[in-house]
């Protein structure tokens, strides 16, 4: 599981506090099942009364390339440089984590 | 099972078969050539029993950018090829701080294609987040709407030819799962020589509608057709303008196999298809793999699979590891879509916020189908002509503008617009808009004909000068080429009995018995008088002079 959450949040569980930290914070969160929740729809908003807001289609944005690339740590030509592809996380053997040693 | 049957009850009876005769000139489905998927090919020729065969299993993604002003959930303009990043505002670049707010046009859009394809549409739907990493997209999450879409359960008719005749052609229909909203990310430019990708996020946020169907295809030519119907549906909504060129259609194909009677087998998906023709190419090429993979007894990985359009085959894709966990969630900063209908309208609402479906259904223009059928009863055309019309952008109404300036029957003026300006236009690889001859040249041209002013071969030869596009009447040119047919009738008959005198052995044939040596005699006198004798008069002369 551990291993899993690694590879999808790219979090790094280095050592024993990280993972007592996941651990209490999941401990936190199952408070959530001591609620009776039976025969209630979940909500996903607290938005969910309001109206969605809908915009007419007209350009209001954009030309803004310059502030933009501000942020860039590697442009080139206008372009934001980022490396080639996902690099995926090392196996499990090949990286230096808390799993490693547990 | 009950998949199996049902894809037999559509009527989808081509079988693939073990392609052990794969050495034979003609062996089965050759990718390039896409073949009649309901071919009458259920019996086996002889020697072909104990064979196992194959049911391909089609479904398609079809993502459709919707043709607006400005993007899905921000103000920044939706444009093909602009400066990079020039057309991107603070919330596409998903800096901090920034909100989605959902652009009407959009929805109309989407409302819009969700009832030409005869879907319901959800009055309430929600807006969800689909989580993955890519340069691209910069939010590390896609809004799109996986729980509640803003339509589903439709269908789409397309209609293919029969063995590749046009003259007969066979409806289908593929289920349309469901139609959603979402986001479209931005573009990658991969530069593999330095290692690294450069990211132009122009395309990031412009609204896309996903189009989903069921497995209900069996081939790559019912994929293809299917997927031009909806181009031709699309652009004549207006909803987009769906060109595969720039992107604005892209086809995702879901493929598998199994023997009849069995459970679908393992899919794969193929990305990476940028034409219809392509699509066809692609489904069967994969279809084919997989059934070879299957009878030399390998497996079927539920992978990505990209199009190679260079080689013709699929390959696997290198970025894609393993099953993605997208971790949906709701969007939070959304609240339910809800859209109205008459009955539902509210009363105190500012109509600028409110959808209604009823309001849209009603100013729905006419679809394909509908515009064939009317083609058809109209003018009294086949409906494999209405087809080639209005698959040419601009080509019925060229084709009504020529009605509406001749005298010449539809049934003979189509004959002129599909064999004669059809294929002028494919040789120079010309669309209709940029035709050297206008529906008013044509009709002037047809015009002369129908008057028996000119002969058919001599209207040919007018509508060749035409073609120069020197911008001279089809009546100068008749002048000039002195293409008149000839009105003299002592002249022609001098010309019949010139023929007559010297084919000498034509004429005894056809005063033992034989008539259809006449025709050769017409043809003569047409060639004498450089096409510019009226046959019927020719044959009658003939004939008259024959039988003195």
């Amino acid at each position: 599981m551990l291993d899993h959450l690694e590879h999808l949040a790219l979090v790094d569980f280095r050592n024993v506090e990280g993972v007592e930290r996941l651990q209490k914070a999941i401990q936190f969160a199952d408070q959530l099942h001591e609620v009776d929740t039976e025969g209630v729809e979940p909500m996903d908003s607290v938005l969910e009364d309001r109206c969605l807001y809908l915009r007419e289609d007209d350009v209001t944005e954009g030309n803004c390339t310059k502030e933009l690339l501000k942020n860039a740590r590697e442009k080139i030509e206008e372009y934001f440089v980022a490396p080639p592809g996902n690099i995926p996380l090392p196996k499990l053997e090949e990286r230096e984590t808390f799993l490693q040693r547990s | 099972m009950a998949a199996a049957a049902a894809a037999a009850a559509r009527g989808c009876e081509r079988v693939w078969r073990r392609a052990w005769w794969r050495g034979a000139a003609d062996a089965f489905p050759a990718p390039a050539r896409a073949v009649a998927c309901n071919a009458r090919g259920g019996a086996a020729p002889a020697g072909e029993s104990g064979l196992a065969s194959w049911v391909p299993v089609v479904g398609l993604e079809i993502h459709v950018q919707i043709s607006s002003n400005s993007k899905l959930f921000s103000g920044s303009q939706v444009q093909f090829a602009a400066p990079p990043n020039s057309l991107v505002s603070f919330f596409d670049a998903s800096l901090p701080g920034t909100l989605p707010v959902l652009n009407r046009r959009c929805v109309e859009a989407a409302v819009m294609t969700g009832l030409a394809l005869n879907c319901s549409i959800n009055k309430k739907s929600l807006f969800d987040r689909k989580h993955y990493f890519y340069a691209d997209l910069p939010a590390g999450y896609q809004i799109t709407q996986q729980r509640v879409p803003i339509a589903v359960n439709g269908s789409l008719s397309y209609s293919l030819c029969i063995d590749n005749k046009m003259s007969q052609m066979v409806t289908k229909t593929v289920r349309i799962k469901q139609i959603q909203l979402e986001q479209d990310s931005g573009k990658s430019l991969h530069d593999d020589a330095r290692s690294q990708t450069l990211v132009d996020l122009n395309r990031a946020g412009v609204g896309l509608m996903e189009v989903v169907t069921e497995p209900d295809m069996c081939c790559g030519e019912e994929a293809a057709a299917a997927v031009r119907e909806l181009q031709l549906i699309l652009q004549t909504l207006g909803s987009s303008q769906a060109i595969m060129a720039e992107g604005q259609l892209r086809v995702d194909a879901n493929v598998s196999v199994h023997h009849p009677g069995e459970p679908y087998g393992v899919r794969t998906e193929v990305k990476n298809i940028n034409s219809v023709r392509f699509l066809a190419k692609a489904v069967d090429y994969e279809i084919q793999r997989q059934i070879e993979e299957l009878e030399n007894g390998g497996t079927i990985l539920n992978e990505t699979r990209s199009f190679d359009s260079k080689l013709g085959c699929t390959v696997p894709m290198r970025d894609k590891e393993g099953k993605q966990d997208y971790r949906f969630m709701p969007e939070p900063n959304l609240p339910p879509l809800i859209l109205y209908d008459a009955k539902s309208l509210p009363v105190n609402m500012n109509h600028q916020q409110v959808v209604n479906i009823d309001w849209i259904r009603e100013r729905l223009p006419d679809l394909p189908s509908v515009k064939r059928a009317k083609l058809v009863e109209l003018y009294g055309i086949l409906p494999e002509h209405s087809f080639t019309l209005l698959n040419e952008d601009g080509l019925a109404e060229y084709f009504e503008n020529v009605i509406k300036q001749t005298q010449m029957k539809p049934k003979k003026v189509i004959g002129w617009i599909l064999n004669d300006l059809l294929s002028y236009l494919k040789q120079h690889a010309l669309t209709v808009k940029d035709s050297p001859v206008s529906s008013f040249l044509l009709a002037d041209l047809l015009n002369l004909l129908e008057r028996r002013e000119i002969s058919s071969s001599a209207a040919k030869q007018v509508l060749e000068e035409l073609w120069k596009g020197e911008g001279k009447t089809p009546l100068k040119i008749v002048k000039e080429k002195k293409l008149e047919l000839i009105q003299d009738q002592k002249e022609l008959e001098q010309i019949c009995q010139s023929v007559i005198d010297r084919q000498e052995d034509e004429v005894m044939a056809i005063k033992v018995g034989n008539q259809k040596v006449l025709n050769k005699l017409i043809g003569l006198v047409q060639r004498a008088t450089r096409g510019r004798s009226n046959p019927v008069l020719v044959k009658q002369i003939l004939e008259k002079k024959l039988s003195e």
